[in-house]
């Protein structure tokens, strides 16, 4: 049956429509990837990991100092921030369903979601840095976990309320506890949306900038002590990028680059992850 | 409602009311004034019933009469859920089991439940089993293995399973799925089963696989069913209650209800006039 020239018309100028859009929003993220693609990749030396921040005028270095100092402050962001997430979330999916005080946690948990960077750093700024009277890899690894905690949260609450009531149901009715279902039960089930709700975490502080600058702020040295200013990658991006020197803007396009293939990367694997999810 | 109620303790005495004289049957389940809410709404209005021990009851009749509703009541499973609620007496082994002193684990270990739909655990086999036994009970490894192959083989599993107890309870059939749910479900060693629809998401093999298994079971468990069968009733079942609009209708022996009832309403739903 001919289908009416008006709706073909509505349906082609639709599609049209659509397919603008999306290639407008693609056509940027392109172009940031090709950008730091061209300016990274020729940045990338063979020192680049193996020596740490040059001085000015000085060719060659490497950013070791920072990569370590991201690690690590990524690492201990995740550690403190994804365990009280998930407990959070557990709690808000399975203990406190149904009652007020979750709807009202749930409900702050989303505004701390979108709470911005900045003003997280300048949370831990006044909580650790000015106390101490110095800044610390210590309290940027607190900020970093205070900004991982939201995400871990609705992830965690999310992937548990997709797990039907019939699993809960039948855990209860064997006479199990609410915490041995939870945790032999639910938690198996919902395992691989919980580590990917975690691994965006990760994705989501590995640039994080602002709360850095408050917190870790940086170090041109190298330094392993956590209780001192600690290097990483945004900040030396962002100082490096706004100097007049040759060496350090082509250093900060490494690093920039070096950070996107990174957040790439992880993205790719939390694909992964949930699609191996979803076909069991 | 309440002149049906009490129609029914006239009409069916010999059959409900009166286990202490029927000593070919004690009472399993005795169920007495029950009236269960979900929030408002009245699902179950005052049901007195005697389930005889060691023997299957079906409970039949249109969707919506609360025939699950009953079965979720006997164990409490409701109580996952705010705004739903029980009123009455259920005595079994003589405690009231709707008594919120009484431990709901006690209770779950007394009563397993086995659902509609499968629900295998995210886990291996074994560990499907394993989980609440090892709850209840301090058992060694060879003990617990034991304990495992039991009830696999009460189930009628273990034959198609043994070679393979660590692979993911996922992997199995449908109609495995759901034998390894009554396994472990008599695994921890219940004196009551509840099959709520346990057979109506299988295809005919697997149904007739798990009436064969309810059959075998029915000399060492209380088993209480509910079915939208009523071929299945009339198979499986010893005793036969008709549940309509939340209300007993009718109680018996499940030969006279399928043959003979006494109830109008019973005989319109079993020729097929509505539901």
């Amino acid at each position: 049956m001919a289908i009416p020239a008006r709706r073909r018309a509505a349906d082609v100028t639709a599609f049209i429509f659509a397919t603008a859009a999306t290639l407008f929003g693609l056509v940027w993220l392109f172009w940031i990837l090709w950008t730091t693609l061209l300016h990274g990749a020729a940045a990338l030396t063979p020192t680049l990991f193996r020596e740490t921040t040059p001085p000015p005028g000085v060719s060659g270095g490497g950013l070791l100092n920072a990569f370590y100092g991201s690690a690590v402050m990524i690492f201990l962001g995740v550690l403190i921030g994804a365990p009280v997430g998930v407990a959070a979330g557990t709690f808000l999916a399975e203990h406190g369903r149904f009652t007020r005080l979750a709807a009202i946690v749930s409900f702050i948990n989303d505004i701390l979601l979108s709470a911005p960077s900045i003003v997280v750093g300048l949370f831990v700024y006044e909580l650790v840095v000015r106390p101490q009277g110095h800044f610390s890899g210590f309290a940027g690894a607190i900020a970093l976990a205070i900004i991982v905690l939201p995400i871990v949260v609705r992830t965690t609450e999310e992937s548990l309320r997709l797990v039907p009531d019939q699993m809960r149901e039948a855990g209860f009715a064997l006479g199990l506890p609410r915490w041995r279902v939870t945790r032999q039960i639910l938690y198996k089930a919902a395992l691989s949306a919980i580590l990917t709700g975690i691994l965006l975490g990760v994705a989501r502080i590995t640039g994080e900038t602002a709360p850095l600058l408050f917190t870790a702020l940086n170090n041109q040295f190298w330094s392993a002590n956590l209780n001192a200013p600690l290097a990483n990658v945004p900040v030396v991006i962002f100082q490096y990028a706004m100097s007049p020197y040759d060496d350090w803007q082509k250093l900060a396009w490494a690093g920039a680059f070096v950070l996107t293939a990174f957040v790439l990367i992880l993205n790719i694997l939390v694909r992964v992850l949930a699609s191996k999810g979803k076909s069991k | 409602m309440n002149e049906t109620a009490a129609a029914l303790r006239i009409a069916v005495p010999s059959d409900s009311g009166t286990s202490e004289s029927d000593s070919q049957a004690p009472t399993a389940i005795d169920i007495r004034d029950l009236n269960f809410y979900y929030g408002k709404s009245h699902a179950l209005k005052q049901v007195n019933m005697a389930v005889p021990v060691n023997a299957v009851t079906a409970i039949i009749g249109p969707s919506g009469c609360g025939k699950s509703t009953l079965l979720r009541t006997i164990n409490r499973i409701y109580e996952m859920y705010p705004e739903q609620y029980a009123t009455g007496d259920i005595i079994i082994d003589g405690r009231d089991v709707l008594d919120r002193r009484y431990p709901l684990s006690d209770l779950r270990r007394l009563v397993g439940m086995v659902f509609q739909k499968p629900t295998p655990f995210p886990s291996s086999i074994r560990a499907n089993v394993a989980f609440a036994l090892s709850y209840y009970e301090r058992l060694s490894k060879s003990e617990l293995d034991d304990r495992i192959e039991d009830a696999l083989r009460q189930a009628a599993l273990w034959d198609e399973v043994k070679d393979k107890l660590n692979r993911s309870a996922l992997s199995l059939s449908g109609g495995q799925q759901q034998r390894l749910c009554i396994a472990r479900t008599i695994a921890v060693r219940p004196e009551i089963l509840l099959l709520d629809e346990a057979t109506s998401a299988l295809d005919p093999i697997s149904t007739a696989k798990v009436e064969e298994l309810i059959h075998e079971l029915r000399e060492r468990f209380t088993i209480v069913v509910v079915t939208h069968n009523m071929q299945q009733a009339a198979r499986i079942s010893q005793r036969t209650a008709f549940f309509h609009l939340g209300e007993l209708i009718e109680f018996g022996s499940t030969s006279e209800i399928f043959t003979n009832p006494h109830e109008q309403r019973t005989k319109d739903y079993i020729t097929g006039r509505f539901g």
